[in-house]
């Protein structure tokens, strides 16, 4: 083959030969991966485009109908009763994450003996499989036995949320139980971004008396700019498009109190065999996190050139 | 939350500019550090309190799980669950598939992102980054927005219910092609240069130079995909539909939908299906830390 190439290849000026030879070496190291990828990921997702604007289920041949499925979107009660969950989930579970991973990382970026050892632990929940989490988790729940509710009137609360039995309190279980399972994870992103932080900074603040409070408000937050901008994007996009922690966790329950887009997605397009409403949903799943994301990119460059 | 400081601001005095040890802040040191463990004690217990009952009520009988007062020891230890749950649900099968699928897929983006990982960063041709950046691009778009035309094309292949489709979906992530790549970046072109003077093939250059210096970066991309794909719920869920195909995640699953009151077998599944990633973690956790801290991306 090599012989192949170099002959066709000295037909064209002597330049070019390299570049032809470039390309076809390239695209060798390149192609077993991209064919894959192509196959399994690209043209699933451009075809997702495309379904969207089909009626098209199992059996029947795919229709072409517009926007069909869009407006047929907007009269779906389930529709509406996602998106709200979507969101409820998205604004307890970003801000929380956060906190939790940037207290983790700040309390154990220190040299102490033995600290990688509460790293570890802080870790542990983001290895483990969801099933297992899921499993124990509703235990620790469990409304008239569970170690949460026995906490909770052992501090004075005489009637307790039933969290994951009850349509108010399913949504903040697993909200709590998310946030546990992925401080782990952006702890890892933070401790990163503080190894960056010159530790000068802090001798010099120490030397004017500023306190460790302060110390964190006007040195560690300003300089971790970009690892927190990155880490709420990353939450974001992970937010909006939670599915297997509430299909092992609640399955949409109970009654359609956790049910959320990705989840409405799955039901339509594999459940039901409708394959052009699903896609419809998925689409505006993906322009919500997209414009969302464009949005936090436009506001860290408007803050940052300020 | 504990990154509160060890003293209130008002009250630490501004540090001499000699900082001379003296002796007399020996004392505040060792307090200051005794707060700092009990602080920390205090994160890591409530972080690791859902792993200790789920261990420990996998060691109780059912009716002793669920009791007030929590109890944290079992009364007695009963070891037997865990030769129980064999006989319960086909474990072994259900481990042997989860190993099969997870390294089979592990091997597979290995191979394929690492190779193509060299082509993105040690060869030069038009198009290159234009391409590279359609492989990023692609990893922001949720899987969920596409799952649906994936399962028709399985559908329509024939291919679920096989283990092939689980194979083809996730074997050529777009992530491991990256993760490479971003080390391949930082190994300089000069190397690859020499190694081309002497007469080495570009392959050559793949095989015998960067795949032994990225040996680092490879256990990384081994460690996330392996357990990625163990822990994986939604690909087996929505494509294995038979019982003897199942992975752990899907065994144990199926278990607590069936007998959901028998907490204590279903918290022994669990521990079962946890403790080959625990392992693996402890053993290889450096390099599982430092795929997460480059990349930045699941």
């Amino acid at each position: 083959m090599a012989h192949a190439i170099t002959r066709s290849a000295s037909d064209s000026p002597p330049r070019r030969r390299p570049a032809w030879h470039r390309i076809i070496i390239g695209w060798s190291f390149i192609l077993p991966n991209f064919l894959g990828f192509a196959l399994f990921t690209l043209i699933p997702m451009l075809a997702a485009f495309v379904l969207a604007f089909l009626k098209w289920d199992s059996y029947n041949t795919p229709e072409w109908v517009g926007l069909e499925n869009f407006r047929r979107l907007l009269r779906d009660e389930n529709f509406y009763v996602a998106l709200r969950n979507t969101l409820y989930y998205a604004v307890g579970h970003i801000p929380l994450t956060l906190v939790a991973a940037l207290g983790l990382a700040v309390a154990l970026d220190r040299k102490l003996r033995g600290v990688q050892f509460f790293r570890t632990a802080a870790f542990f929940p983001y290895i483990t499989s969801l099933v297992a989490v899921a499993v124990v988790w509703n235990m620790l729940f469990n409304p008239t036995a569970g170690p949460v509710n026995q906490l909770l009137h052992a501090l004075g609360v005489d009637d307790p949320p039933r969290w994951v039995a009850s349509t108010d309190w399913a949504m903040p279980a697993v909200i709590v139980t998310s946030v546990w399972r992925d401080m782990g994870y952006y702890m890892v992103l933070f401790l990163a971004g503080l190894q960056t932080i010159p530790k000068e900074y802090y001798e010099a603040a120490r030397v004017d008396g500023a306190g460790a409070w302060q110390r964190f408000w006007r040195i560690t937050l300003p300089c971790l700019r970009p690892t927190t901008f990155f880490v709420v994007v990353m939450l974001t996009i992970q937010s909006f498009k939670v599915l297997d922690l509430i299909v092992v966790m609640t399955d949409g329950g109970p009654g359609r109190s956790t049910l959320v887009l990705a989840q409405l997605v799955y039901r339509e397009g594999i459940t039901e065999g409708r394959f052009g409403y699903s896609s419809a949903i998925a689409l505006v799943l993906f322009v919500i996190v997209l414009a969302v994301t464009v949005v936090q990119f436009r506001l860290n460059e408007r803050s940052s050139t300020r | 939350m504990t990154a509160l400081p060890d003293a209130p601001p008002a009250v630490a005095p501004p540090r001499p500019p000699g900082r001379s040890a003296s002796p007399r802040s020996r004392g505040p040191r060792l307090v200051r550090t005794a707060l700092a463990y009990v602080c920390l004690l205090t994160v890591a217990l409530l972080v690791l309190v859902p792993f200790a009952s789920m261990v420990s009520s996998s060691l109780k009988r059912n009716n002793e799980v669920l009791t007030v007062p929590v109890e944290w020891v079992p009364r007695e230890f009963r070891w037997s669950n865990f030769v129980e749950i064999w006989d319960r649900i086909p474990m072994t099968t259900y481990l042997g598939n989860s190993v099969f699928l997870s390294g089979a897929i592990t091997l597979l983006q290995l191979l394929t992102g690492s190779f193509a990982a060299y082509g993105f960063s040690k060869v030069r041709f038009p198009g290159r980054d234009a391409l590279f950046l359609a492989y990023i691009a692609t990893i922001a778009v949720p899987w969920q927005a596409y799952m649906v035309p994936q399962y028709i094309m399985m559908q329509r292949a024939e291919l679920t219910n096989t283990y092939w489709s689980i194979i083809l979906l996730q074997a050529f992530g777009a992530f491991g092609v990256f993760l490479m790549r971003q080390y391949y970046m930082s190994i300089p072109d000069d190397l690859c240069e020499a190694a081309r003077i002497d007469g080495l093939s570009e392959y050559g250059i793949y095989w015998r130079i960067m795949l032994p210096l990225s040996k680092p970066a490879l256990a990384s991309l081994a460690l996330l995909t392996f357990v990625n794909t163990w822990n994986d719920y939604m690909g087996p869920f929505i494509y294995l539909t038979s019982n003897e195909l199942w992975t752990v995640q899907l065994g144990l699953r199926s278990f607590v939908g069936q007998y959901d009151t028998e907490y204590a077998m279903i918290m022994t599944g669990a521990v079962l299906s946890v403790l080959p990633i625990v392992v693996l973690f402890l053993i290889g956790q450096r390099y599982f830390i430092r795929g997460i801290a480059t990349s930045g991306l699941k």
